[in-house]
Protein backbone atom coordinates (compact mmCIF):
# COMPACT_ATOMS: atom_id res chain seq x y z
CA UNK A 1 0.00 0.00 0.00
CA UNK A 2 1.35 3.69 -0.94
CA UNK A 3 2.55 5.57 2.03
CA UNK A 4 0.42 8.18 1.17
CA UNK A 5 -3.47 8.34 -0.61
CA UNK A 6 -5.70 10.76 -1.56
CA UNK A 7 -8.97 11.04 -3.30
CA UNK A 8 -8.32 12.68 -6.57
CA UNK A 9 -10.06 15.51 -8.26
CA UNK A 10 -8.08 15.63 -11.94
CA UNK A 11 -10.48 17.67 -13.69
CA UNK A 12 -11.11 18.06 -17.71
CA UNK A 13 -7.75 19.66 -18.94
CA UNK A 14 -5.68 16.82 -16.99
CA UNK A 15 -7.91 14.27 -19.46
CA UNK A 16 -6.12 12.24 -21.99
CA UNK A 17 -5.56 14.41 -25.33
CA UNK A 18 -6.57 17.71 -23.33
CA UNK A 19 -4.39 20.65 -22.72
CA UNK A 20 -2.60 19.77 -19.37
CA UNK A 21 -2.50 16.45 -19.90
CA UNK A 22 1.36 16.74 -19.69
CA UNK A 23 1.00 18.13 -15.94
CA UNK A 24 -0.86 14.97 -15.42
CA UNK A 25 1.55 12.68 -16.62
CA UNK A 26 4.73 14.47 -14.54
CA UNK A 27 2.12 14.20 -11.63
CA UNK A 28 2.13 10.32 -11.89
CA UNK A 29 5.83 10.21 -12.01
CA UNK A 30 6.30 12.56 -9.18
CA UNK A 31 3.52 10.27 -6.67
CA UNK A 32 5.66 6.79 -8.24
CA UNK A 33 8.63 8.52 -6.52
CA UNK A 34 6.81 9.96 -3.65
CA UNK A 35 4.83 6.57 -2.66
CA UNK A 36 2.08 8.97 -3.24
CA UNK A 37 -1.72 6.83 -4.75
CA UNK A 38 -3.95 9.28 -6.62
CA UNK A 39 -7.27 7.54 -6.88
CA UNK A 40 -9.23 8.93 -9.22
CA UNK A 41 -13.01 10.28 -7.84
CA UNK A 42 -15.27 7.91 -9.43
CA UNK A 43 -17.52 9.51 -12.46
CA UNK A 44 -16.44 12.87 -11.60
CA UNK A 45 -17.62 16.11 -13.49
CA UNK A 46 -16.68 19.34 -14.66
CA UNK A 47 -16.66 22.05 -11.49
CA UNK A 48 -17.33 24.73 -14.15
CA UNK A 49 -14.07 26.62 -14.04
CA UNK A 50 -13.58 30.12 -13.68
CA UNK A 51 -16.15 30.90 -16.21
CA UNK A 52 -19.27 28.71 -15.51
CA UNK A 53 -21.65 31.49 -14.19
CA UNK A 54 -22.22 33.24 -17.83
CA UNK A 55 -24.22 29.82 -18.14
CA UNK A 56 -24.68 28.96 -14.65
CA UNK A 57 -26.19 30.50 -11.25
CA UNK A 58 -24.98 29.75 -8.40
CA UNK A 59 -26.92 26.33 -7.57
CA UNK A 60 -26.16 24.97 -10.23
CA UNK A 61 -22.72 25.77 -9.97
CA UNK A 62 -22.73 24.30 -6.85
CA UNK A 63 -23.83 21.23 -7.23
CA UNK A 64 -21.09 20.52 -9.96
CA UNK A 65 -18.30 20.48 -7.22
CA UNK A 66 -20.84 18.90 -4.80
CA UNK A 67 -21.42 15.81 -6.60
CA UNK A 68 -17.82 15.35 -6.83
CA UNK A 69 -17.47 15.80 -3.09
CA UNK A 70 -20.49 13.65 -2.61
CA UNK A 71 -18.72 11.10 -4.37
CA UNK A 72 -15.37 11.37 -2.70
CA UNK A 73 -17.25 10.62 0.90
CA UNK A 74 -18.92 7.82 -0.30
CA UNK A 75 -15.65 6.46 -2.26
CA UNK A 76 -12.98 7.24 -0.44
CA UNK A 77 -14.45 8.40 2.78
CA UNK A 78 -11.15 8.75 4.61
CA UNK A 79 -8.90 10.86 2.35
CA UNK A 80 -8.57 14.07 1.80
CA UNK A 81 -9.86 15.24 -1.59
CA UNK A 82 -6.45 16.53 -4.00
CA UNK A 83 -6.46 18.53 -7.22
CA UNK A 84 -3.52 19.58 -9.28
CA UNK A 85 -5.64 22.21 -10.98
CA UNK A 86 -5.73 25.76 -9.36
CA UNK A 87 -9.36 26.02 -10.77
CA UNK A 88 -10.08 22.93 -9.99
CA UNK A 89 -9.07 23.17 -6.10
CA UNK A 90 -10.51 26.59 -5.95
CA UNK A 91 -13.84 25.63 -6.98
CA UNK A 92 -14.17 22.52 -4.95
CA UNK A 93 -12.91 24.63 -1.73
CA UNK A 94 -14.93 27.51 -1.95
CA UNK A 95 -17.96 25.44 -2.48
CA UNK A 96 -17.58 23.35 0.60
CA UNK A 97 -16.65 26.26 2.55
CA UNK A 98 -20.43 28.21 1.31
CA UNK A 99 -22.01 25.28 1.39
CA UNK A 100 -20.93 24.67 4.83
CA UNK A 101 -21.44 28.28 6.19
CA UNK A 102 -24.57 28.56 4.18
CA UNK A 103 -27.39 25.49 5.39
CA UNK A 104 -29.98 27.00 3.17
CA UNK A 105 -27.96 26.48 -0.16
CA UNK A 106 -26.79 23.15 1.00
CA UNK A 107 -29.97 21.94 1.80
CA UNK A 108 -30.91 23.11 -1.39
CA UNK A 109 -28.00 21.30 -2.84
CA UNK A 110 -28.73 18.26 -1.81
CA UNK A 111 -32.08 18.43 -2.66
CA UNK A 112 -31.04 18.42 -6.13
CA UNK A 113 -28.03 15.27 -4.81
CA UNK A 114 -31.21 13.42 -4.71
CA UNK A 115 -31.39 13.01 -8.79
CA UNK A 116 -27.73 11.37 -8.65
CA UNK A 117 -28.73 9.41 -5.14
CA UNK A 118 -26.32 11.26 -3.40
CA UNK A 119 -25.94 13.09 0.22
CA UNK A 120 -23.08 16.21 0.15
CA UNK A 121 -22.10 16.31 4.26
CA UNK A 122 -19.55 18.86 3.80
CA UNK A 123 -16.49 16.73 5.86
CA UNK A 124 -13.46 16.22 3.28
CA UNK A 125 -10.90 18.54 3.63
CA UNK A 126 -9.58 19.53 -0.31
CA UNK A 127 -6.06 20.32 -1.06
CA UNK A 128 -4.32 21.45 -3.59
CA UNK A 129 -1.38 18.99 -4.58
CA UNK A 130 1.66 21.52 -3.44
CA UNK A 131 0.17 21.37 0.15
CA UNK A 132 0.94 17.57 -0.20
CA UNK A 133 4.38 18.38 -1.24
CA UNK A 134 4.71 21.02 1.04
CA UNK A 135 2.65 19.56 4.39
CA UNK A 136 2.88 15.99 3.70
CA UNK A 137 5.97 15.45 2.49
CA UNK A 138 8.26 18.10 3.07
CA UNK A 139 11.09 20.13 1.31
CA UNK A 140 13.94 17.66 3.41
CA UNK A 141 12.32 14.79 1.75
CA UNK A 142 12.08 16.18 -1.28
CA UNK A 143 15.26 17.78 -1.04
CA UNK A 144 16.69 13.93 -0.03
CA UNK A 145 15.01 12.17 -3.37
CA UNK A 146 17.09 14.69 -5.83
CA UNK A 147 19.83 12.64 -8.03
CA UNK A 148 20.40 15.80 -10.71
CA UNK A 149 20.13 18.75 -8.94
CA UNK A 150 19.60 21.40 -11.37
CA UNK A 151 22.50 23.48 -10.86
CA UNK A 152 23.20 26.42 -13.32
CA UNK A 153 19.11 26.90 -14.18
CA UNK A 154 17.90 30.36 -13.32
CA UNK A 155 13.86 30.18 -12.35
CA UNK A 156 11.21 32.44 -12.49
CA UNK A 157 8.50 31.09 -10.10
CA UNK A 158 5.01 32.39 -11.60
CA UNK A 159 2.63 31.39 -8.84
CA UNK A 160 -0.43 33.26 -10.56
CA UNK A 161 -3.92 33.81 -9.47
CA UNK A 162 -5.85 31.11 -8.26
CA UNK A 163 -3.08 29.13 -6.32
CA UNK A 164 -2.55 31.84 -4.39
CA UNK A 165 -5.71 33.56 -3.76
CA UNK A 166 -8.40 33.56 -2.18
CA UNK A 167 -7.20 30.91 0.06
CA UNK A 168 -3.06 30.32 -1.21
CA UNK A 169 -1.21 28.60 0.84
CA UNK A 170 -0.88 28.03 4.23
CA UNK A 171 1.48 30.45 5.96
CA UNK A 172 2.43 31.89 2.90
CA UNK A 173 1.54 35.45 1.86
CA UNK A 174 -1.22 36.75 -1.23
CA UNK A 175 1.56 39.46 -2.31
CA UNK A 176 4.71 37.52 -2.25
CA UNK A 177 4.39 33.68 -1.43
CA UNK A 178 7.92 32.00 -1.28
CA UNK A 179 6.67 28.14 -1.35
CA UNK A 180 7.46 28.12 -5.19
CA UNK A 181 11.34 29.01 -4.73
CA UNK A 182 11.68 27.24 -2.11
CA UNK A 183 10.69 24.47 -4.37
CA UNK A 184 13.19 25.43 -7.25
CA UNK A 185 15.82 26.16 -4.54
CA UNK A 186 15.24 22.40 -3.40
CA UNK A 187 15.73 20.81 -6.57
CA UNK A 188 19.05 22.81 -6.70
CA UNK A 189 17.90 25.76 -9.39
CA UNK A 190 18.04 29.24 -8.75
CA UNK A 191 14.79 31.25 -7.19
CA UNK A 192 14.99 34.63 -9.40
CA UNK A 193 13.25 36.27 -5.88
CA UNK A 194 13.03 39.61 -8.06
CA UNK A 195 10.66 38.75 -10.48
CA UNK A 196 7.84 40.62 -10.23
CA UNK A 197 5.25 39.27 -11.94
CA UNK A 198 5.16 36.11 -9.41
CA UNK A 199 1.29 36.58 -8.40
CA UNK A 200 0.16 38.62 -11.71
CA UNK A 201 -2.73 37.45 -13.61
CA UNK A 202 -2.66 35.68 -16.87
CA UNK A 203 -6.22 36.43 -17.64
CA UNK A 204 -7.88 33.40 -17.31
CA UNK A 205 -10.51 32.44 -19.52
CA UNK A 206 -10.23 35.73 -21.08
CA UNK A 207 -7.52 34.84 -23.22
CA UNK A 208 -9.76 32.74 -25.64
CA UNK A 209 -12.47 35.33 -25.82
CA UNK A 210 -10.67 38.56 -25.57
CA UNK A 211 -7.50 37.88 -26.78
CA UNK A 212 -5.53 40.86 -27.46
CA UNK A 213 -6.51 42.12 -23.36
CA UNK A 214 -5.25 38.91 -22.84
CA UNK A 215 -1.88 38.93 -24.84
CA UNK A 216 -0.99 42.05 -23.03
CA UNK A 217 -1.04 40.56 -19.76
CA UNK A 218 1.00 37.77 -20.66
CA UNK A 219 3.87 39.68 -22.41
CA UNK A 220 4.33 41.62 -19.07
CA UNK A 221 5.11 38.49 -17.22
CA UNK A 222 7.09 37.11 -20.06
CA UNK A 223 9.18 40.13 -20.06
CA UNK A 224 9.68 40.49 -16.69
CA UNK A 225 11.49 36.85 -16.67
CA UNK A 226 13.56 38.21 -19.49
CA UNK A 227 14.78 41.09 -17.38
CA UNK A 228 15.72 39.35 -14.22
CA UNK A 229 17.90 36.74 -16.19
CA UNK A 230 15.44 33.54 -16.80
CA UNK A 231 16.13 30.24 -18.45
CA UNK A 232 12.33 29.39 -17.87
CA UNK A 233 9.51 29.59 -16.01
CA UNK A 234 7.89 27.39 -13.73
CA UNK A 235 4.41 27.51 -12.26
CA UNK A 236 1.96 25.08 -10.29
CA UNK A 237 -1.38 26.12 -12.89
CA UNK A 238 -1.98 24.72 -15.99
CA UNK A 239 -4.22 27.84 -17.23
CA UNK A 240 -1.08 29.86 -16.54
CA UNK A 241 1.29 27.47 -18.16
CA UNK A 242 -1.13 27.21 -20.89
CA UNK A 243 -1.74 30.50 -21.79
CA UNK A 244 1.77 32.07 -20.84
CA UNK A 245 3.25 29.04 -23.11
CA UNK A 246 1.42 29.32 -26.58
CA UNK A 247 0.52 32.35 -26.98
CA UNK A 248 3.99 33.36 -27.36
CA UNK A 249 4.15 32.84 -31.35
CA UNK A 250 1.11 35.40 -31.83
CA UNK A 251 2.27 37.99 -29.01
CA UNK A 252 5.34 37.78 -30.94
CA UNK A 253 3.42 39.17 -34.21
CA UNK A 254 1.97 41.43 -32.13
CA UNK A 255 4.34 43.26 -30.22
CA UNK A 256 7.27 42.33 -32.49
CA UNK A 257 9.06 40.90 -29.59
CA UNK A 258 11.37 37.33 -29.71
CA UNK A 259 9.81 35.62 -27.11
CA UNK A 260 11.15 32.09 -26.81
CA UNK A 261 10.28 31.29 -23.43
CA UNK A 262 9.91 28.03 -21.54
CA UNK A 263 6.97 27.42 -18.95
CA UNK A 264 7.39 24.28 -17.19
CA UNK A 265 5.12 22.98 -14.12
CA UNK A 266 7.12 22.24 -10.71
CA UNK A 267 6.28 18.96 -11.22
CA UNK A 268 7.89 18.39 -14.70
CA UNK A 269 11.37 20.02 -12.70
CA UNK A 270 10.90 17.45 -9.62
CA UNK A 271 11.04 14.73 -11.87
CA UNK A 272 13.91 15.25 -13.89
CA UNK A 273 16.05 16.44 -10.38
CA UNK A 274 14.25 13.36 -9.12
CA UNK A 275 16.25 11.70 -11.94
CA UNK A 276 13.11 10.27 -14.42
CA UNK A 277 13.55 10.38 -18.04
CA UNK A 278 12.41 13.40 -20.18
CA UNK A 279 9.31 11.04 -21.09
CA UNK A 280 8.52 10.21 -17.73
CA UNK A 281 8.44 13.88 -16.49
CA UNK A 282 6.30 14.74 -20.34
CA UNK A 283 8.61 17.09 -21.47
CA UNK A 284 7.66 16.32 -24.90
CA UNK A 285 4.14 17.88 -24.28
CA UNK A 286 5.76 21.98 -23.82
CA UNK A 287 5.66 23.52 -27.03
CA UNK A 288 8.32 25.34 -26.08
CA UNK A 289 11.29 23.01 -24.94
CA UNK A 290 13.75 23.81 -22.62
CA UNK A 291 17.16 22.58 -24.13
CA UNK A 292 18.69 22.52 -20.87
CA UNK A 293 16.50 20.70 -18.64
CA UNK A 294 16.56 17.76 -21.57
CA UNK A 295 19.88 18.17 -21.15
CA UNK A 296 19.99 17.35 -17.33
CA UNK A 297 17.20 14.82 -17.92
CA UNK A 298 19.45 13.27 -20.91
CA UNK A 299 22.25 13.17 -18.78
CA UNK B 1 -34.82 43.08 -25.01
CA UNK B 2 -36.47 43.21 -21.16
CA UNK B 3 -38.19 39.67 -19.82
CA UNK B 4 -41.28 39.92 -17.60
CA UNK B 5 -39.24 38.98 -14.69
CA UNK B 6 -36.88 41.73 -15.37
CA UNK B 7 -40.27 43.96 -15.40
CA UNK B 8 -41.68 41.94 -12.51
CA UNK B 9 -38.51 42.87 -10.64
CA UNK B 10 -38.69 46.65 -11.72
CA UNK B 11 -42.08 46.90 -9.94
CA UNK B 12 -41.09 45.41 -6.92
CA UNK B 13 -38.00 47.33 -6.02
CA UNK B 14 -38.76 50.68 -7.51
CA UNK B 15 -36.33 52.80 -6.20
CA UNK B 16 -34.32 50.45 -4.45
CA UNK B 17 -32.21 48.45 -6.80
CA UNK B 18 -29.88 48.07 -3.22
CA UNK B 19 -32.56 45.55 -2.02
CA UNK B 20 -32.75 44.17 -5.47
CA UNK B 21 -29.27 43.21 -5.58
CA UNK B 22 -29.48 42.51 -1.89
CA UNK B 23 -32.49 39.91 -2.29
CA UNK B 24 -31.20 37.98 -5.53
CA UNK B 25 -27.55 38.33 -6.69
CA UNK B 26 -25.10 35.91 -5.60
CA UNK B 27 -23.61 37.28 -2.65
CA UNK B 28 -24.93 40.61 -2.96
CA UNK B 29 -26.03 41.04 0.79
CA UNK B 30 -22.09 41.87 0.81
CA UNK B 31 -22.87 45.22 -1.25
CA UNK B 32 -23.55 47.81 1.75
CA UNK B 33 -20.41 46.74 3.33
CA UNK B 34 -18.85 49.18 0.77
CA UNK B 35 -16.91 51.71 2.00
CA UNK B 36 -15.56 53.22 -1.40
CA UNK B 37 -12.07 52.96 -0.64
CA UNK B 38 -11.01 51.90 -4.22
CA UNK B 39 -8.63 49.62 -3.39
CA UNK B 40 -10.75 47.01 -5.63
CA UNK B 41 -10.19 48.86 -8.15
CA UNK B 42 -7.35 49.84 -8.13
CA UNK B 43 -5.85 46.16 -7.69
CA UNK B 44 -8.08 44.62 -10.80
CA UNK B 45 -5.78 43.45 -13.83
CA UNK B 46 -8.42 44.19 -16.45
CA UNK B 47 -9.11 47.98 -14.80
CA UNK B 48 -7.87 50.09 -17.47
CA UNK B 49 -10.53 47.96 -19.85
CA UNK B 50 -13.86 48.71 -17.32
CA UNK B 51 -16.01 51.21 -17.85
CA UNK B 52 -16.99 50.64 -14.24
CA UNK B 53 -14.73 49.02 -11.82
CA UNK B 54 -15.98 47.31 -8.78
CA UNK B 55 -16.11 50.26 -6.76
CA UNK B 56 -17.78 52.33 -9.02
CA UNK B 57 -20.62 49.60 -9.79
CA UNK B 58 -21.19 49.28 -5.87
CA UNK B 59 -21.73 52.73 -5.82
CA UNK B 60 -24.14 53.05 -9.18
CA UNK B 61 -25.89 50.03 -6.89
CA UNK B 62 -26.39 52.29 -4.15
CA UNK B 63 -27.38 55.07 -6.89
CA UNK B 64 -31.01 52.81 -8.39
CA UNK B 65 -28.62 53.37 -11.44
CA UNK B 66 -30.02 49.60 -12.53
CA UNK B 67 -29.93 49.59 -16.01
CA UNK B 68 -26.45 50.86 -16.29
CA UNK B 69 -24.91 48.12 -13.93
CA UNK B 70 -27.24 45.06 -15.48
CA UNK B 71 -26.30 46.20 -18.68
CA UNK B 72 -22.99 46.79 -18.02
CA UNK B 73 -19.75 44.84 -19.68
CA UNK B 74 -17.91 45.32 -17.00
CA UNK B 75 -18.35 42.59 -14.93
CA UNK B 76 -18.00 40.83 -17.74
CA UNK B 77 -14.34 41.52 -18.00
CA UNK B 78 -13.28 39.94 -14.75
CA UNK B 79 -10.98 37.35 -14.58
CA UNK B 80 -11.64 35.73 -11.60
CA UNK B 81 -8.27 36.52 -10.54
CA UNK B 82 -9.55 37.06 -6.60
CA UNK B 83 -7.03 40.42 -6.22
CA UNK B 84 -9.92 42.42 -4.87
CA UNK B 85 -10.81 39.35 -2.64
CA UNK B 86 -7.22 39.44 -1.21
CA UNK B 87 -6.95 42.79 -0.58
CA UNK B 88 -10.55 44.59 0.06
CA UNK B 89 -10.62 45.97 3.90
CA UNK B 90 -14.20 45.01 4.32
CA UNK B 91 -13.74 41.70 3.13
CA UNK B 92 -15.96 41.40 0.05
CA UNK B 93 -16.29 38.77 -1.87
CA UNK B 94 -16.08 40.81 -4.55
CA UNK B 95 -15.28 38.32 -7.43
CA UNK B 96 -18.52 36.12 -6.72
CA UNK B 97 -20.60 39.30 -7.07
CA UNK B 98 -18.96 40.18 -10.08
CA UNK B 99 -20.30 37.05 -11.48
CA UNK B 100 -23.31 37.39 -9.45
CA UNK B 101 -23.93 40.73 -11.30
CA UNK B 102 -23.29 39.50 -14.41
CA UNK B 103 -25.62 35.81 -14.13
CA UNK B 104 -28.51 37.97 -12.91
CA UNK B 105 -28.05 41.06 -15.88
CA UNK B 106 -28.37 38.25 -18.40
CA UNK B 107 -30.97 36.51 -16.45
CA UNK B 108 -33.20 39.55 -16.15
CA UNK B 109 -32.53 39.88 -20.19
CA UNK B 110 -30.17 42.75 -19.93
CA UNK B 111 -26.36 40.83 -21.10
CA UNK B 112 -24.62 43.27 -23.38
CA UNK B 113 -24.59 42.78 -26.85
CA UNK B 114 -21.74 41.02 -28.50
CA UNK B 115 -19.91 40.97 -25.60
CA UNK B 116 -17.25 38.10 -26.10
CA UNK B 117 -16.84 36.42 -22.87
CA UNK B 118 -20.34 36.56 -21.99
CA UNK B 119 -20.61 34.67 -25.32
CA UNK B 120 -17.49 32.36 -24.82
CA UNK B 121 -18.53 31.61 -20.98
CA UNK B 122 -22.42 30.61 -22.74
CA UNK B 123 -20.73 28.29 -24.89
CA UNK B 124 -18.38 26.76 -21.87
CA UNK B 125 -21.49 26.09 -19.74
CA UNK B 126 -23.39 24.46 -23.08
CA UNK B 127 -20.14 22.54 -23.66
CA UNK B 128 -19.72 21.35 -19.82
CA UNK B 129 -23.41 20.30 -19.17
CA UNK B 130 -23.64 18.28 -22.84
CA UNK B 131 -21.83 15.40 -21.08
CA UNK B 132 -20.44 16.38 -17.95
CA UNK B 133 -17.07 17.22 -19.00
CA UNK B 134 -15.76 20.06 -21.50
CA UNK B 135 -14.76 18.93 -24.53
CA UNK B 136 -11.56 21.30 -25.17
CA UNK B 137 -11.80 20.96 -28.83
CA UNK B 138 -15.12 21.18 -29.53
CA UNK B 139 -14.80 24.25 -27.33
CA UNK B 140 -12.04 25.67 -29.03
CA UNK B 141 -13.82 25.34 -32.32
CA UNK B 142 -16.93 26.61 -31.46
CA UNK B 143 -15.03 29.21 -30.01
CA UNK B 144 -13.68 30.32 -33.75
CA UNK B 145 -16.60 29.85 -35.31
CA UNK B 146 -19.16 31.83 -32.97
CA UNK B 147 -19.26 35.14 -35.14
CA UNK B 148 -20.16 33.03 -38.07
CA UNK B 149 -18.74 30.34 -40.55
CA UNK B 150 -16.18 32.74 -42.98
CA UNK B 151 -15.18 34.47 -39.50
CA UNK B 152 -14.11 31.07 -38.12
CA UNK B 153 -12.36 29.93 -41.44
CA UNK B 154 -10.54 33.01 -41.26
CA UNK B 155 -9.42 32.49 -37.41
CA UNK B 156 -8.89 28.87 -37.47
CA UNK B 157 -6.84 28.93 -40.11
CA UNK B 158 -4.40 31.76 -38.58
CA UNK B 159 -4.27 29.14 -35.78
CA UNK B 160 -3.29 26.27 -37.65
CA UNK B 161 0.06 26.53 -36.57
CA UNK B 162 -0.94 26.57 -32.89
CA UNK B 163 -3.32 23.30 -33.18
CA UNK B 164 -1.05 21.45 -35.22
CA UNK B 165 1.81 22.74 -32.01
CA UNK B 166 -0.82 21.18 -29.53
CA UNK B 167 -1.91 18.09 -31.66
CA UNK B 168 2.34 17.55 -31.38
CA UNK B 169 2.22 17.60 -28.03
CA UNK B 170 -0.15 15.70 -27.43
CA UNK B 171 -2.09 18.42 -25.41
CA UNK B 172 -5.35 18.46 -28.19
CA UNK B 173 -7.10 15.09 -30.22
CA UNK B 174 -8.98 15.16 -33.00
CA UNK B 175 -10.09 11.91 -31.32
CA UNK B 176 -12.51 14.75 -28.99
CA UNK B 177 -14.55 15.18 -32.44
CA UNK B 178 -16.00 11.63 -32.05
CA UNK B 179 -17.55 11.85 -28.39
CA UNK B 180 -14.48 12.58 -26.14
CA UNK B 181 -14.86 12.38 -22.49
CA UNK B 182 -18.17 12.58 -20.27
CA UNK B 183 -19.33 11.24 -17.34
CA UNK B 184 -21.38 7.91 -17.30
CA UNK B 185 -24.50 8.76 -15.24
CA UNK B 186 -25.51 11.67 -17.91
CA UNK B 187 -28.77 11.31 -16.94
CA UNK B 188 -28.76 11.77 -13.22
CA UNK B 189 -26.17 14.56 -13.99
CA UNK B 190 -28.76 16.23 -16.20
CA UNK B 191 -31.19 15.59 -13.85
CA UNK B 192 -29.57 17.18 -10.71
CA UNK B 193 -29.11 20.31 -12.94
CA UNK B 194 -32.45 20.54 -13.75
CA UNK B 195 -33.33 20.12 -10.23
CA UNK B 196 -31.21 22.81 -9.23
CA UNK B 197 -31.89 25.14 -11.88
CA UNK B 198 -35.66 24.74 -11.14
CA UNK B 199 -34.73 25.45 -7.39
CA UNK B 200 -33.23 28.79 -8.30
CA UNK B 201 -35.54 29.96 -10.78
CA UNK B 202 -38.38 29.54 -7.73
CA UNK B 203 -36.35 31.65 -5.39
CA UNK B 204 -35.90 34.63 -8.02
CA UNK B 205 -39.66 34.04 -8.70
CA UNK B 206 -40.44 33.93 -5.43
CA UNK B 207 -39.04 37.30 -5.20
CA UNK B 208 -41.38 38.68 -7.82
CA UNK B 209 -44.28 37.25 -6.33
CA UNK B 210 -44.03 38.84 -2.82
CA UNK B 211 -45.45 42.65 -3.16
S1 LIG C 1 -11.90 47.27 -1.74
FE1 LIG C 1 -13.77 46.60 -0.70
S2 LIG C 1 -14.40 48.33 0.58
FE2 LIG C 1 -12.88 49.11 -0.88
S3 LIG C 1 -14.12 49.90 -2.59
FE3 LIG C 1 -13.61 47.79 -3.10
S4 LIG C 1 -15.34 46.56 -2.29
FE4 LIG C 1 -15.45 48.60 -1.36
S1 LIG D 1 -11.35 39.05 -9.43
FE1 LIG D 1 -12.27 40.21 -11.10
S2 LIG D 1 -12.86 42.16 -10.18
FE2 LIG D 1 -11.42 41.20 -8.79
S3 LIG D 1 -9.44 42.07 -9.34
FE3 LIG D 1 -9.66 40.14 -10.47
S4 LIG D 1 -10.54 40.71 -12.46
FE4 LIG D 1 -10.83 42.47 -11.06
Amino acid sequence: MAKHEYSYYPGCSSQKGASSSNLEKSVETLCEELDIKLNPIPDWNCCGASIGYAGGGELPRMTLSARNLALSEKHHPDQDVVATCAACWLNTREVQERLNHNPALKAETNIALQSVKLEYKGNKKVRHMVEVLIEDIGYDVLGSKVKKPLEGLKIAGYVGCQTNRPFGIDGESFENPMYLDKMVETLGAEALTKYDKKVACCSGALMFSEPEKGQALVKDIIESAYDSGANMIVTPCPLCQANVEIYQDDINARYKTNFDMPVMYYSQLMDVAFGRSALDAALNGNIIQSKRLREIADK
Amino acid sequence: MTTAVNQAMVEKYKGNFLKEVTDNVEEGNWVKMCMQCGVCSGSCPLGPHWDHPPQELFMMIRANKRDEVLSSTSMWMCTSCYNCVARCPRGLPITHIMHGLAHYGKRMGMKPKNQPTEKFGQMFWDNLIKKGRVNELKLGLGLYFKDGFAEGLKVSMGKQKLGMNMMKAKRMSPMEMLGGHGVSDLSGFHAMLKKAEELEAARVGANTDAK
